[in-house]
C-alpha cells in the first residue's frame, strides 16, 4: 500500500488541472447530452488532441496512442468531476464496438468506423436483446439468410438506446439456424438508413423512451459488413460485453451522490428541523456512505490491478450488481428524506432537483435489470468467482420419455 | 500510487496464515473452549516465534517498527482460524496508545515479552450502568467493563477518559470478574477497582492517544470480522459443492449459489476498506478517525450477514456443534458488540463529519 503519487503523476494531475481551467470557456454543459450538438463535437476534438478522450487508442485511427495506465485515467476522471466539465464522449460506439474492431475488426472495418466513431460524428446503437433474448442472449432469433453478395435480415431488436439518432447498428443475427445456439451467430454492422429498418420509441416508467424497438424487414446488409466469421457472433459479442460490464459503476460517482444527499438533509426540514439532525435518516446517510467507502477502496483496488495487468478477479465481478443497487439505494433515501415533495415529479409547482431523485430511483432499477441482471450477476459471480457447479440443463422431453 | 499489499505484508499474512492453520486448527480451539488453557500458551509462543507480538513496536524498542496495516493482516489471520490470542488488545492497542505517548519503558517490557496488557476502553466509547474510573492521586477507582485480552494479561491499560492509566493484574483493590460471552475464543473481564494503584502513563498528549487506541482497535475487529467472514463464505461455497439433495451438489441450485454470490459481492469491497482503513492509522491522519469507524460499523454488518447466511447454506449442519461452524459465527457476533456497536460508530462518524447539529 502506497497511495503517494510519484512526482510523475503529480505533474499530471497538475497538467490536467490547467488545461481544464485554460478551456472552461469552451466546455459544453456537463449535462447536455444531445447528440451531434457543435459545441460537443468541437469539445470532443479538443480533448482527443490533448489525449483526454480516445487515450490509449491508436493514432492511426484518431486515438492519442498513449500507453495504458489506469491511474492516469483515474487522474483525468477526478479532475474532469472535480472541475465539474465534460469529459469525452462514451457510448455503445466507443465503449463497445471500438474495443471490439481493434481486436476483431478487418482493415476496413477499422479504417472506416473508428475515427469518425471516437470523433462522435458517427453514432452506433447496439442490436442485441431481443423479446425472446434477454438474459438468454444467445438465443436470439432475428435471422440473416444469405441472398448473392447480401444478407437479407428480418426479426426484431429490442432495448435500444440511442437508435432514434444512430447512424449505425451493429448487431447479433441467426445466421445458421441449424447450428447449436451459441455457434448459429454473427456479429453485423448495418447503417441505419438502410431500407426495412423501423425505429419505434419504447416508453418506460419513468416517462420517458430511453430505449426503442428496432424491427427489420428485409433488409438487405452486404454479407463483407460481418466482424468475425459466420457463426463466430457470439464470442465477438463477448468480446463487447465485457467491455461494458467495465464501463459501469463508477465508485466515485457514488461517492459525491452520497455528498448530494448529505446536502439535501441539511437543508430539507421537518417540524423546523433539518432532517440530518433526525437520528433515523441519518443513520441511513451513514449506512450508505460506509458502502460508498468500501466501494470507493474496491475502485482503487481495481486500478491497481489493471495498471499491474493482473486479473480483478472477485472485486471486478462484484462492481455492477454492488454498484447498481448501491446507486438504487442513495436514491431511495434522497426520496425519503424529501418526504411528500420526493412524489413530485415532471413539471410539479415545488418540484425539488427537477424530481431527478425519483428519475434515479426508476432508471436506476432499470440498471440493475439491465447490461446482465442482479440474478445473471450472481450466477456469475458464484460460477467464475466462487467456481459453483452451473445449474444442470433440464433433461430433454425425449430423454425423459426413455426413462 | 499502489493499492493493494506489497510482497512483504503478503509473505506476513501468509506466513502467520500458515501457522495457524495448523496451530490452531478447530480441534484446539474446541479443547481451549472446553478449559484446555494450552492453546492459548502455545500459540502465544508460536505467535512469538513469528515476531507476531513485535509488530507495531518501535525498531529502537525491540520491535518490527511496522504499521497498523500489516496488524491488521496479523489480525484477519487470527480471525480467519477463530485464534484465541489476545493479539488486538495486547499487541494492537496497548501498543498504539503506548506509541503515542511514548512510553518507552513499557513497549521495552512488552517485546521482551515480561508484559502482557489487557485493554479497558468500553467507558471511552458509551458508558453503561454508571462504569468508569476515577482517579485521585495515583489511586484509580470505579468499574472498567468488558476488558480485552484478559488471556494472558499480567497488567490492565486503562482509561478515565482524560487520562490513560495501568494497573497490576491481581494488585490490591482489584476485582476481576470473568465475564461469559457467546465467544469462548477471547477473554473478556469487567474490572473492579477501589483505589488500586495506577501507574500514570507520562505525557499529557492522553485523549489523542486514547482514541488512536480506539481507532486502531476499531480497524484490527474490522479485521477479524474479515478473517472470519472470509472462512465463512469459503466454507459455505466447499459445503455446498459436497451437499447433495435432489442427486445433484446444492451448489448448483442457484438459491444457494445466490446466497454464496451476495456474501462474496458484500465481503470483498470490505477488504478493500480494511486495508485503507489500516493504511490510514499510519499513513493519511486525516482520514484515520473517520475510515476507522467507518470500517468497524460497515464491516459489521456485512460480517453478521455473512455469519447467518453461510450457516443457513450448512442447513441444519450449520446449526449444530459438530461442524463448529458457530465458532466463527459467535466471533463476528462479539467483535460486533465490542468498542461499540454499528449504530454508535455511525453516529461518532457522523459527528466529525459536521453532521450533527
Amino acid at each position: 500500500m502506497d497511495l503517494n503519487l510519484t512526482q510523475e503523476y503529480v505533474d499530471f494531475r497538475a497538467e490536467v488541472a490547467s488545461f481544464l481551467q485554460a478551456h472552461k470557456d469552451v466546455a459544453p454543459n456537463r449535462n447536455d447530452r444531445s447528440v451531434r450538438s457543435e459545441k460537443r463535437l468541437a469539445w470532443q476534438q479538443i480533448l482527443l488532441a490533448h489525449g483526454y478522450a480516445a487515450r490509449t487508442h491508436p493514432k492511426e485511427y484518431g486515438g492519442y496512442g498513449a500507453e495504458q495506465d489506469a491511474l492516469k485515467s483515474r487522474i483525468i476522471a477526478e479532475e474532469f468531476s472535480r472541475a465539474k466539465m465534460p469529459g469525452g464522449m462514451s457510448g455503445q460506439g466507443i465503449n463497445m464496438l471500438v474495443p471490439t474492431l481493434l481486436e476483431l475488426g478487418t482493415q476496413e472495418q477499422k479504417d472506416a468506423y473508428i475515427k469518425p466513431t471516437l470523433d462522435g460524428t458517427m453514432v452506433w446503437c447496439q442490436g442485441y436483446s431481443e423479446p425472446g433474448a434477454g438474459s438468454d442472449l444467445a438465443a436470439v432469433k432475428t435471422s440473416a439468410v444469405v441472398d448473392g453478395d447480401d444478407f437479407i435480415i428480418n426479426g426484431q431488436k429490442i432495448w435500444t438506446s440511442t437508435a432514434q439518432y444512430a447512424d449505425m447498428m451493429f448487431c447479433l443475427v441467426r445466421t445458421e439456424p441449424d447450428a447449436k445456439k451459441h455457434q448459429g451467430i454473427s456479429y453485423i454492422l448495418l447503417d441505419m438508413k438502410t431500407p426495412g429498418i423501423e425505429v419505434r420509441p419504447l416508453m418506460t416508467m419513468t416517462g420517458h423512451a430511453e430505449f426503442n424497438e428496432v424491427f427489420f424487414t428485409d433488409v438487405r446488409v452486404p454479407t463483407h459488413s460481418m466482424v468475425g466469421n459466420r457463426g463466430e457472433g457470439w464470442m465477438v459479442a463477448n468480446a463487447t460485453l465485457t467491455h461494458e460490464r467495465g464501463m459501469l459503476g463508477d465508485p466515485d460517482a457514488a461517492l459525491s451522490r452520497l455528498n448530494a444527499i448529505a446536502d439535501i438533509m441539511k437543508q430539507e426540514q421537518l417540524h423546523g428541523t433539518s432532517l440530518m439532525d433526525n437520528d433515523v435518516y441519518r443513520d441511513r446517510l451513514m449506512q450508505l456512505q460506509g458502502e460508498a467507502y468500501a466501494m470507493k477502496m474496491n475502485g482503487m483496488r481495481l486500478t491497481t490491478l489493471s495498471s499491474q495487468k493482473k486479473s480483478s478477479g472477485m472485486a471486478g465481478l462484484l462492481v455492477k450488481l454492488q454498484g447498481c443497487e448501491l446507486n438504487h439505494q442513495m436514491a431511495e433515501l434522497a426520496i425519503d428524506v424529501m418526504g411528500e415533495y420526493g412524489m413530485l415529479y415532471e413539471k410539479s409547482p415545488f418540484i425539488r432537483d427537477r424530481g431527478m431523485w425519483q428519475t434515479h430511483y426508476m432508471f436506476d432499477l432499470g440498471l440493475i435489470i439491465g447490461g446482465g441482471s442482479a440474478q445473471i450477476q450472481k450466477n456469475i459471480i458464484s460460477e467464475r468467482g466462487l467456481g459453483m457447479p452451473r445449474e444442470p440443463k433440464p433433461a430433454k422431453p425425449a430423454a425423459q420419455a426413455t426413462n | 500510487m499502489h493499492f493493494g499489499l506489497n510482497e512483504d505484508q503478503t509473505m506476513l499474512q501468509d506466513s502467520v496464515g500458515r501457522y495457524l492453520e495448523g496451530a490452531s486448527e478447530l480441534a484446539l480451539v474446541r479443547g481451549f473452549v472446553d478449559g484446555e488453557p494450552a492453546l492459548a500458551g502455545d500459540l502465544q509462543t508460536g505467535l512469538m516465534d513469528l515476531g507476531v507480538p513485535l509488530v507495531l513496536i518501535p525498531a529502537e524498542h525491540g520491535g518490527l517498527g511496522m504499521g497498523v496495516l500489516e496488524a491488521a493482516l496479523i489480525q484477519e489471520a487470527l480471525g480467519r482460524n477463530v485464534s484465541p490470542s489476545p493479539f488486538t488488545a495486547a499487541y494492537g492497542m496497548a501498543v498504539v496508545a503506548l506509541r503515542a505517548c511514548k512510553s518507552d519503558e513499557w513497549l521495552g517490557r512488552i517485546a521482551s515479552g515480561e508484559v502482557v496488557m489487557g485493554v479497558g476502553a468500553t467507558e471511552a466509547i458509551g458508558a453503561r450502568e454508571g462504569a468508569g474510573l476515577t482517579l485521585s492521586g495515583d489511586k484509580v477507582s470505579g468499574r472498567a467493563s468488558f476488558v480485552m485480552g484478559a488471556e494472558a494479561a499480567t497488567h490492565f491499560l486503562l482509561t478515565t477518559g482524560e487520562q490513560l492509566l495501568i494497573v497490576e493484574r491481581g494488585g490490591a483493590g482489584i476485582e476481576e470478574v470473568a465475564l461469559t460471552t457467546i465467544d469462548k475464543t477471547r477473554h473478556v473481564v469487567n474490572l473492579d477497582l477501589d483505589g488500586a494503584s495506577a501507574h500514570l502513563l507520562a505525557g499529557n498528549n492522553h485523549v489523542e492517544a486514547q482514541n488512536k487506541m480506539i481507532d486502531a482497535g476499531r480497524v484490527l475487529l474490522a479485521a477479524d470480522t474479515l478473517g472470519a467472514a472470509s472462512m465463512m463464505l469459503e466454507k459455505a461455497v466447499a459445503y455446498s459443492k459436497e451437499r447433495e439433495q435432489f442427486n445433484r451438489p446444492i451448489g448448483s441450485f442457484q438459491a444457494v449459489k445466490h446466497m454464496c454470490a451476495e456474501m462474496a459481492a458484500k465481503l470483498e469491497p470490505c477488504r478493500s476498506l480494511v486495508w485503507y482503513a489500516a493504511y490510514a492509522q499510519d499513513n493519511v491522519p486525516e482520514e484515520a478517525a473517520l475510515t476507522s469507524r467507518l470500517a468497524k460499523s460497515h464491516v459489521s454488518e456485512v460480517g453478521k450477514f455473512v455469519a447467518r447466511t453461510s450457516t443457513e447454506v450448512h442447513g441444519g449442519m450449520g446449526f449444530t456443534d459438530l461442524l463448529g461452524l458457530h465458532y466463527w459465527f459467535k466471533r463476528i457476533g462479539a467483535n460486533r458488540q465490542l468498542l461499540g456497536g454499528p449504530q454508535a460508530v455511525r453516529d461518532e462518524a457522523a459527528q466529525l463529519q459536521g453532521f450533527v447539529g
